[in-house]
């Protein structure tokens, strides 16, 4: 698609929206600070997409970012197979409308060995799906900058993590020896084979996610909203009953509830929540009330204290 | 207690006496400011995670499941309160849950109804100066801890030293732990009277002292007056609510470039942040370093063209007339233009093992314009002492003062003026490491200062003027060049008529 535009077309259509608070501001500008620095300083940048609600935020920023040019990196999508199907057809549509480049992959390694996370178990399953699929992709693209949406309030280990997050050639993270980030000047500098994960988001709350996606209007994912769902409880989650791959086992029944998801991931091992939120205010209150964190219904997690740092020592995002 | 002494403490407990609160209840606004960043100082057993975790705990930022891992990790290790051991919230490594130790910079975020605030929470180490460094670089204000038992140590010194040097011009001094003291009022005034000197001798105002229990949860985002009805100032919570962000830099317009959008034939456009001053289409202004003059056409955002943007703003800028800018360069207002030359003075903080080596060359980066420097040490800040040593190389943690010789043209603020354009991080070409954080302090000209290194003027002046003096931030950063004497009134008459005699 050319990018000859007409002056007059340079006003955004889209712009009858009441100015942002100063807060989201101040984190809107930082997050394209680092966007242009990154896409500016590497040769290869990718943008990792996982089609969730933070995703969402780190696509619209791209696009802000780099406005009135497109978005000068494709998207990566490491796609496990056992994505919500309500996913994927979001994401085919999000990639036609915004004229984007999207790298879709999958370990072809477990696909022929027919991993998932029934027959393998979560942990092995996400290690081979997800971090070793992600170290494939990453390295057949020569990627030497990978952005993505993961923020500090997420998780302990990720509190200490840096903006520019450096990678060895083995895509390894090392929490101790972590390069100093002063003011917002960046370090970029690596040798070949080496990376960088950038997190646009760093700074960013669950909170801020939300009210920044009413702001502005970003189309999400509908499984965020509440809804009557098909679901079968297993392990103390309610799992949404729609994939026909999902086999009931001895003593588990189908039923419908009315819940809605906090985080999106694989429909295995996302739980979801009840929840009788159906627009963005909903959410936005219900989440301002919330005694549990997002994460709760995240079944990798829960393994042991520090999990998500080893997953990330070993290459996991 | 002495009746001086007790005037002079209500003096301070009449609180928040520079911060100036509102005696009423404070305008009442939703989120109607930008976040506060700040960050916590302390000695390693002042409490300082503790703290932390009950701000956390007490704004609800910490929620069931977290709480309950913690609660699983602290088994045994829970306080006399039946409450979680707030610090292991911190300490997300797993070396530092062995170790019982904070080692890095960990961010954490929280808000009330009025604001949200991010901490940086820095280790209390002495090794770990540089971390302090890092996390004070973006901070707008710092709590420093102390014990109310044990007082102001060594590391207060060093971490009010170092919060000041980094900029930040305003201070909270939590006297933790003031319940194990029976809530001794005169312990208190007499801390904080000695921090206020200490921050005096600095160059810092604004300070507000409090004393808290972070284990009780007595002054931090509730009151404590049940324990404490001696004080009526504020809690620390409406200290950070009521602090100021990063005030706008008082130089003209900056905008570092960071990329050139051009996306079509009919369209290019400077893309970057705007690092201070505020630009509006009409205004002219300069590309350095090529000195080229052009007008701002159109200030182009994702959603609007507009009419004005102001520091903080990342913006892409359209120009009047074909000019040759790229990456690295700096679109400047016409007549308040930045320092440009070969030859800068900074001080800086060493963050590797290998410190700052004399005459090395290094990468420079600042803003998004990275070139070649060579570093020549000239002294290191004791900061027992305050004072400054000749050094000829920083090891690590120092923080020294440096020239700066580039091979091409340089384009700075002061960091005193602008505390993004006088900011810069040095780059070693052999392992890419970040090695210094650094700030600039001027420019050096061809021909040298009005006096030599280590030469002081001598300013004899009235008391009064003199603390005045001291006090002012344009004084703070050259301290050490002058030497301050007291004087009384008729003594300083004398001298003037000496001078014009």
């Amino acid at each position: 698609m050319p990018h000859n535009l007409p002056e007059t077309e340079l006003h955004n259509p889209q712009s009858a929206k009441p100015p942002l608070d100063p807060h989201l501001k101040a984190l809107e500008n930082e997050a394209i600070h680092i966007f242009r620095e990154v896409a500016a300083e590497f040769e290869r940048p990718v943008m990792l997409y996982s089609i969730g609600k933070d995703s969402s935020v780190l696509l619209h920023l791209a696009r802000k970012a780099f406005y009135p040019g497109r978005v000068p990196f494709p998207l990566l999508h490491v796609n496990t197979g056992w994505k919500f199907a309500e996913m994927i057809a979001f994401r085919n549509e999000i990639v036609e409308r915004y004229d984007l480049d999207l790298i879709e992959h999958v370990n072809p390694r477990g696909a022929a060995e027919n991993v998932t996370p029934f027959t393998h178990g979560s942990a092995l399953y996400t290690d081979i799906m997800k971090t070793e699929a992600l170290r494939q992709a990453l390295d057949a693209g020569q990627f030497d900058a990978a952005f993505g949406g993961a923020r500090r309030d997420e998780e302990a280990s990720r509190a200490k993590e840096r903006i520019y997050s450096f990678r060895t050639p083995d895509h390894r993270w090392d929490p101790r020896n972590q390069r100093p980030e002063l003011w917002n000047v960046y370090n970029g500098m690596i040798r070949k084979g080496e990376s960088v994960r950038a997190f646009p988001l760093s700074n960013w709350t669950e909170v801020d996610i939300w009210r920044y996606i009413q702001a502005e209007e970003i189309p999400i994912v509908p499984l965020y909203f509440a809804e009557k769902r098909p679901i079968v409880e297993r392990d103390g989650m309610m799992i949404l009953a729609e994939d026909p791959r999902l086999e009931l086992l001895p003593g588990e029944t189908k039923r419908e509830e009315v819940i809605r998801f906090r985080t999106l991931g694989c429909f295995p091992l996302t739980g979801a929540i009840r929840s009788n939120a159906t627009t963005l205010d909903d959410i936005i209150s219900e989440l301002e009330t919330a005694t549990v964190s997002e994460r709760q219904g995240r079944a990798i997690d829960r393994d042991q204290s520090g999990s998500m740092e080893k997953k990330k020592r070993e290459g996991y995002f | 207690m002495t009746a001086p002494a007790t005037a002079n403490a209500v003096e301070h407990v009449a609180a928040g006496e520079v911060l100036a609160f509102p005696a009423q209840e404070p305008a009442r606004a939703t989120r109607d400011s930008r976040p506060l960043r700040l960050i916590t100082c302390g000695s390693v057993d002042d409490g300082k995670s503790t703290l932390i975790g009950r701000l956390l705990w007490d704004t609800k930022a910490v929620k069931e499941d977290q709480a309950a891992t913690l609660q699983r990790d602290s088994s045994g290790k829970q306080n006399d309160l039946g409450l979680p051991d707030f610090a292991l919230l911190l300490d997300g490594l797993q070396a530092e849950r062995e170790q019982g130790i904070t080692i890095d910079v960990a961010y954490r975020y929280f808000s009330t109804d009025k604001r949200s605030f991010i901490v940086a929470d820095t280790p209390g180490h002495e090794q770990y100066t540089r971390n302090m460094a890092t996390g004070a670089s973006t901070a707008d204000l710092a709590v420093l801890l102390v014990d109310a038992r044990v007082g102001l140590l060594e590391q207060t010194r060093r971490h009010a030293t170092i919060a000041t040097l980094m900029g930040i011009k305003q201070f909270v001094l939590a006297v933790n732990k003031i319940d194990l003291t029976d809530y001794d009022r005169a312990r208190f005034e007499e801390i904080s009277h000695e921090f206020r000197e200490l921050a005096l001798s600095l160059g810092v105002r604004q300070v507000t002292a409090i004393p808290v229990s972070a284990l009780k949860g007595e002054n931090v985002v509730y009151d404590g007056s049940a324990s404490m009805p001696w004080y009526d100032g504020p809690t620390l919570i409406e200290v950070l609510e009521l602090a100021t962000t990063r005030s706008a830099q008082t130089v003209g317009f900056r905008l570092p470039v960071q990329r050139v959008s051009r996306p079509g034939e009919s369209f290019r456009g400077y893309q970057g942040t705007v690092a201070g001053g505020s630009v509006k289409p009409g205004d002219s202004v300069v590309i350095l370093p090529s000195g080229m003059v052009a007008n701002v056409t159109k200030i182009v955002t994702f959603d609007l063209v507009r009419n004005a943007a102001v520091a903080g703003d990342a913006i892409t800028l359209v120009l009047d007339r074909q000019v040759d800018v790229s990456r690295g360069d700096m679109i400047v207002a016409i007549d308040s233009q930045p320092l440009t030359g070969l030859s800068f003075d900074a001080q800086l903080v060493a963050l590797q093992a290998e410190g700052i080596q004399p005459g090395k060359r290094y990468w420079l980066k600042s803003g998004s314009r990275r070139q070649r420097v060579q570093v020549q040490p000239a002294s290191q800040l004791d900061l027992k002492t305050g004072k400054w040593n000749q050094a000829d190389q920083l090891p690590m943690n120092a923080i020294g003062k440096v020239h700066l010789a580039f091979d091409e043209q340089a384009i700075f603020d002061t960091y005193e003026q602008n505390r993004t354009t006088g900011a810069f991080i040095l780059i070693d070409p052999d392992t890419n490491n970040t090695v210094a954080g650094g700030m600039i302090t001027a420019k050096r000209s061809a021909l040298g200062g009005i006096h030599t290194e280590d030469a002081r003027v001598i300013l004899s002046l009235p008391a009064d003027l003199a603390d005045k003096l001291m006090a002012t931030e344009l004084f703070a950063g050259r301290r050490e060049e002058a030497e301050v004497r007291r004087v009384s009134a008729g003594k300083a008459i004398e001298i003037i008529d000496d001078i014009d005699g």
